[in-house]
């Protein structure tokens, strides 16, 4: 892919926890096109917040967690490997990050104003009055009435999907190259989402960001990506061009999560039972031998699925996925 | 409204204010009006879905019909009688044929029960004088209901996912066996995978037990496939009540018709021009005159801002709270 802003290789994560260690994240990785959204898509536990928070170096230090792999932002060197120092100059100003809970990301006891202004202050070395100008200017670039006077507020005056504005308004305060948005709309009311999810695309448009959208929930997948991940249990299990994943998934864990979704078209599906997936989602510290998603699957053959974990397959050139039975299973 | 087939829940103005904090000393108090004015009813066996935004007062109308919280106004009637003002005493027989489900099933079971002593723990209270070896029973079938192990009873929530949890936390529900059941956002913690089977299982029981339920949650698709009637409710005011499938195709409420467009379909060929609302919902403590709506609402007209519009029978079975009922709006798909 041309233009790649970011390359990910191989990324894992362990953890050491009293159980013992726990691998969180295994062998990840994927490229991010300048102006393209990747979706990360996955459950609880599946590593997606993980991956993103490594990609980050937001992770705590070794030996309670460690990393491996590359993690390459073009024009840089690879950030796994950069003194702390010069991560700093990075982060927020090369590849920022949006978090779920905006109300706890935020400083509850400085001036959303700011906070606008500490990324340009601290990356850019703007002085305080032209900061606060800008500051200003991306109030109103993400929307919110009379900006001028909002840099004054605290977060607590305001509403949730305002106070997710403030939080886009920092991420893009110095331009970055990379946006990581780590479900930045599961705590928002469905008419607040809608806005939230315009103004993230309108923005992208505008800017040219690559941005790695982290979400469970597939229909605002459907809603923003160009492709998608999708992770089970800490592995990539599935990667495709987003239309391609919503018509043509090959790997059984996708079709199930996409038929387990409660859909309103067509309404004539409206209150007949849901495809839900049988059992749960293995614990990482105990994953099952093979493949991990073996135990909840309807396609479940001892041999290949139980013998060794699947490969990450091509099925097409731009189409990845980890399943030991794809070409048995009909597209 | 007509009372057709026997309500086992029926609920007529109901009101519940909220106090605030004195600006002043001695100043006057701020009230949140958190639910105002409603009225519905729930059929005996019927599933009400009642959808609404964060602070549309939508677990405080749960709340309030099961006397968890006192209503500031109105009447509640169960199973025809008007339990509004029963004594704590007198609420208790009562108590026992209504039940709640929990949004959060991390934070509804006390971890350090085991899950048999939770499950029991209405039997305790309702039934005391049973024998130990008969709540095990009870408890043992509780769980087969809801799909779990007898033998889980020994263990402690914390070994259990949350998909696991919630199956326990309608256990507890179920074990009186109640004719009535408020569930609270009962699938919203959960994953979608797992949230599926959580449906699946509200589904079967409420046929397999002739449950009626009064669904609540903020997300319409989930409501749609498990509700028979939908209300949809803005800042303490019922906007809209229909079949679930008259509302979803024929909207009649522009707030109605916001909520479905605004809703993402898990389809990328699908992503259709919605219609954004402005801004917020405004404050509960101070809200727009006139309906509630207007101040997010395209097709508002100055006189909205005039008279509260009454909750009016568009089309048999079909409620809406729109002076504007001639307006033609977008349904799902």
């Amino acid at each position: 892919m041309t233009d790649t802003m970011l390359e990910v290789t191989g990324l894992s994560v362990r953890f050491r926890t009293d159980a013992g260690t726990v691998p969180a994240v295994n062998e990840v990785s994927f490229t991010l096109a300048r102006g393209e959204t990747l979706a990360l898509v996955g459950e609880s536990g599946s590593g997606k917040s993980v991956t993103s928070l490594a990609v980050m170096r937001l992770l705590p230090p070794p030996p309670g967690c460690d990393v491996r792999g590359q993690v390459r932002l073009a024009g840089t060197q690879e950030l796994l490997a950069l003194p702390e120092p010069v991560m700093r100059e990075i982060r927020g100003s090369r590849i920022a990050m949006v978090f779920q809970e905006p109300m706890t990301s935020l400083n509850p006891v400085l001036p959303i104003g700011e906070q606008i202004a500490e990324p340009l202050r601290y990356h850019r070395g703007i002085p305080r009055a032209a900061a606060s100008k800008e500051a200003t200017r991306l109030l109103e670039r993400v929307g919110i009435p009379e900006p001028g006077k909002r840099l004054a507020s605290y977060p607590h005056q305001l509403s949730g999907g305002m106070r997710q504005r403030v939080m886009i308004a920092i991420a893009l305060a110095c331009d970055p190259d990379v946006l990581i948005a780590d479900e930045p709309t599961t705590a928002l009311d469905v008419t607040v989402q809608a806005q939230i999810l315009e103004l993230l695309k309108d923005l992208q448009a505008r800017t040219g960001m690559a941005m790695l959208f982290i979400t469970h929930n597939l229909g605002v997948v459907a809603e923003v990506a160009d492709r998608v991940m999708v992770m089970y249990a800490g592995r990539v299990v599935e990667q495709a061009p987003a239309r391609t994943l919503f018509h043509a998934p090959r790997m059984p864990y996708t079709r199930g999560l996409l038929q387990s979704v409660p859909r309103m078209v067509p309404l004539e599906a409206l209150g007949a039972p849901l495809a839900a997936i049988p059992g749960n989602v293995p614990d990482p510290a105990n994953l099952p031998y093979g493949c991990a998603f073996a135990p909840r699957c309807a396609h479940m053959r001892p041999d290949p699925c139980e013998a060794a974990l699947p490969a990450l397959d091509p099925v097409a050139p731009d189409h990845l996925v980890r399943c030991a039975r794809w070409q048995d299973l009909a597209a | 409204m007509a009372t057709t087939p026997s309500p086992i829940l029926s609920v007529h103005a109901l009101r519940k204010e909220f106090a605030l904090r004195r600006r002043l000393p001695l100043g006057p108090r701020d009230t949140v009006k958190a639910v105002d004015d409603i009225s519905f009813f729930v059929v005996e066996g019927e599933v009400l879905g009642l959808v609404g935004e964060s602070g549309s007062g939508k677990t405080t109308v749960g709340r309030t019909v099961l006397r968890l919280m006192e209503p500031t106004g109105g009447t509640i009637r169960f199973r025809g009688r008007d339990i509004t003002h029963l004594s704590r005493h007198a609420l208790r027989p009562v108590r026992s044929d209504m039940q709640l489900v929990f949004q959060d099933p991390f934070a509804s079971l006390n971890p350090r029960m085991t899950i048999g002593r939770i499950v029991e723990t209405p039997l305790l209270v309702h039934r005391p004088k049973l024998a130990a070896a008969e709540r095990r029973e009870l408890v043992a079938d509780a769980l087969r209901l809801v799909g779990l192990a007898p033998e889980f009873a020994a263990r402690y929530p914390h070994e259990f996912s949350g998909g696991q949890r919630q199956r326990v936390g309608i256990a507890r529900a179920l074990i009186l066996r109640p004719g009535f059941l408020v569930a609270d956002e009962p699938v919203s913690a959960l994953d979608v995978s797992i949230q599926a089977q959580v449906v699946n299982l509200l589904r079967e029981l409420r046929a397999e037990l002739g449950l009626s339920i009064l669904f609540i949650a903020h997300d319409l698709a989930v409501v749609g496939h498990i509700s028979d009637r939908v209300a949809v409710m803005y800042l303490g005011k019922l906007v809209e009540l229909a079949p679930t499938r008259t509302l979803f195709r024929t909207p009649r409420h522009p707030y109605t018709e916001a909520l479905l467009s605004a809703a993402p379909e898990p389809d990328p060929d699908r992503r259709r021009a919605r219609i954004v609302l402005a801004g917020d919902p405004p404050s509960a403590v101070n809200p727009p005159s006139g309906c509630r709506f207007r101040t997010r609402c395209r097709y508002a007209e100055p006189a909205c801002a005039e008279a509260i519009p009454p909750l009016n029978e568009v089309a048999p079975g079909h409620f809406s709270a729109c002076r504007r009922p001639e307006l033609v709006l977008q349904g799902a798909g």
